[in-house]
């Protein structure tokens, strides 16, 4: 049984079919990488698991136990954290507290959740600017604060929807290694991605999405030299 | 003892206590009438910072609290008239029927997804049925009034809440202290992390494992429970209730200037405004005597005029930028006090 099973999701807004009857699963330990062109429903996934929205039909289990149709904080204390791809920082916070209230949903006081922020901050290399108000960070930073707060809930599956988007290549390797150092202890992860040097780099295994439909999965490689892909997503040059 | 000092600066400490030495001497330096211009201001402070839990820590938007005072007073004035119970001991009830009604309220809006300006309205909405309901409430005297016995008291009768304006000024210090004592407190919680998180971004706090329905209801309820207490001092300070007068919504707008003249969401704002707001308009009510000037809704203009001013110029109150001058904020670990 992997982590997450997502079996026959689909989603439609007002007649639009988002996501249609996808499936894939993400074993425990791994990073799996969902990628696709603009609009083709990576988000509307990643909503559906993190209990934004409710699947149409279908299921989504967390460790076999159901998990769709629960609320999105019932979803992030069973072990599923997230980020989100338009960052929502809490401006008026400091950025050691917005990471605080995420360190909280495991912490049972408040003086153990600032000590798991504070080693939060320090592996996103946003310590030395924790006082600060969150309003003051520039995007890079804010992408890495939602890193941050998701990863200060102490989950057992990280979903990360484009947080390369903005970086520059160097600081898109820093992140890449930083997310590879946690799933070495332990962490599984599931990514939306467009920048392909982290998401190559990355996943074990990658899904491909296109008009809501699940066209292709198999490694970096596989992907790499599917003709379906490089159509609709990759294009020839990627060859 | 610990806990409650812990990143708080000395400086703070100091200043705090010399403004808490000055309000517990004031009474002997002042005359009856500065006496009862403090109580007012303390009365805003303590109400503003009910309020404040509610829109400053938790951003729900509340313009209906008169609601909550109208109900503390008339409970309790009701139960010591009637039956003659303490008003330390109707504060309970008084708490509980608060609370509950706030409850009401907020299961009524966060259940049904009713958020910000629409939230507000629903707030304006039970205030006014309120007032309705009472002025038709003949148990109470509806319309024409609910009185609490007067006496000339040559002794206060602490227990019943009868006797000199003095002892209503301590009680009222004593509450604002408390409650302020309370949010410092609160902000540090996991309730007050949590309540800000919802305020900056609802969404996002609720990705994190945050119950907002749950943790909103806390804040509607405990900020209704406390705002009642105002209303018992208020009942056996005046002594008279008028649905019209205590219920409307001038009286909710009166309310929430204060903290937000001097700063939503920060723990010496409603103290602040108070003091700004009362002390200035009856400095103003003052001058204007003595200049033989008499001009009816003078106070309204003046309260327009300053809210004009703080929101063009000092868009987070006057707190914020006066806590640097007086350079309190070199804790920027601390947000709020």
């Amino acid at each position: 049984m992997a982590l997450l099973e997502v079996s026959g999701i689909s989603k439609s807004f007002s007649g639009l079919k988002a996501v249609q009857n996808v499936t894939f699963e993400v074993p425990e330990g791994k990073i799996v990488g969902l990628i696709g062109p603009n609009g083709a429903g990576k988000t509307t996934c990643f909503n559906m698991i993190a209990g934004v929205y409710k699947p149409d039909t279908g299921t989504v289990t967390l460790n076999g136990v159901r998990i769709n149709g629960k609320r999105p904080d019932e979803i992030c204390r069973a072990g599923i954290g997230r980020t989100f791809q338009i960052v929502k920082p809490f401006a008026g916070l400091s950025v050691l507290d917005n990471v605080v209230v995420g360190a909280l949903n495991a912490a049972s006081s408040v003086s153990e959740a600032r000590k798991k922020a504070d080693e939060v901050l320090e592996i996103l290399g946003l310590a030395p600017k924790r006082l600060q108000a969150a309003s003051t960070l520039t995007l890079p930073d804010r992408k890495r604060l939602e890193v941050a707060r998701a990863l200060a809930t102490q989950p057992k599956l990280l979903l990360l929807d484009e947080v390369m988007a903005g970086l520059r290549p160097t600081e898109v390797d820093q992140m890449v290694r930083v997310l590879l150092d946690l799933n070495k202890r332990g962490l599984t992860i599931l990514l939306i991605e467009h920048v392909m040097r982290a998401v190559m780099a990355l996943s074990g295994n990658i899904i491909v999405l296109h008009h809501g439909e699940l066209i292709s999965r198999g490694t970096p490689d596989q992907i790499a030299k599917d003709p379906k892909v490089l159509e609709c997503y990759l294009g020839e040059e990627a060859l | 003892m610990k806990y409650l000092f812990e990143g708080v600066s000395r400086s703070a400490l100091v200043l705090l206590a010399l403004f808490f030495a000055a309000l517990a001497a004031a009474p002997m330096f002042a005359n009856d009438y500065l006496i009862v211009v403090l109580i007012t201001i303390l009365y805003f402070a303590y109400a503003g910072q009910c309020w404040n839990i509610m829109m400053g820590f938790a951003g729900q938007l509340s313009l209906g609290h008169a609601l909550y005072v109208g109900l503390g007073a008339y409970v309790t004035a009701a139960l010591y008239v009637k039956f003659g119970v303490s008003p330390w001991i109707g504060l309970f009830p008084a708490l509980v029927i608060a609370g509950a009604v706030g409850a009401v309220i907020g299961f009524l809006a966060f259940r049904f997804g009713v958020s910000g300006v629409y939230f507000a309205i629903l707030t304006i909405a039970f205030a006014e049925f309120a007032r309705i309901g009472f002025d038709h409430f003949a148990w109470v005297g509806g319309a024409a009034g609910y009185f609490l016995p007067v006496a000339n008291y040559t002794q206060n009768d602490f227990f019943n809440l009868r006797g000199s304006q003095h002892m209503f000024y301590y009680i009222l210090l004593a509450m604002t202290v408390a409650a302020f004592v309370l949010c410092h407190l609160l902000l540090r919680s996991r309730a007050g992390y949590y309540w800000l998180a919802i305020r900056e971004s609802p969404e996002a706090a609720e990705a994190l494992g945050i119950n907002i329905f749950r943790y909103k209801m806390y804040a509607v309820v405990l900020s209704a429970a406390l705002t009642s207490l105002g209303g018992v001092i208020f009942a056996f300070f005046y002594n008279n209730l008028f649905p019209e007068q205590v219920f409307h919504i001038s009286r909710s707008i009166e309310l929430i200037l204060g903290p937000i003249i001097g700063g939503i969401g920060t723990l010496f704002g409603p103290i602040v405004g108070a003091f700004l707001l009362t002390g200035l308009a009856e400095g103003l009510r003052e001058v204007m005597l003595r200049l033989g000037i008499d001009l009816p809704g003078m106070k309204q203009v003046f309260y327009g005029i300053c809210l004009l001013l703080v929101v063009m110029f000092l868009p987070d109150g006057v707190w914020p930028p006066l806590k640097k001058k007086l350079g309190l904020d070199r804790d920027t670990e601390k947000r709020g006090s």
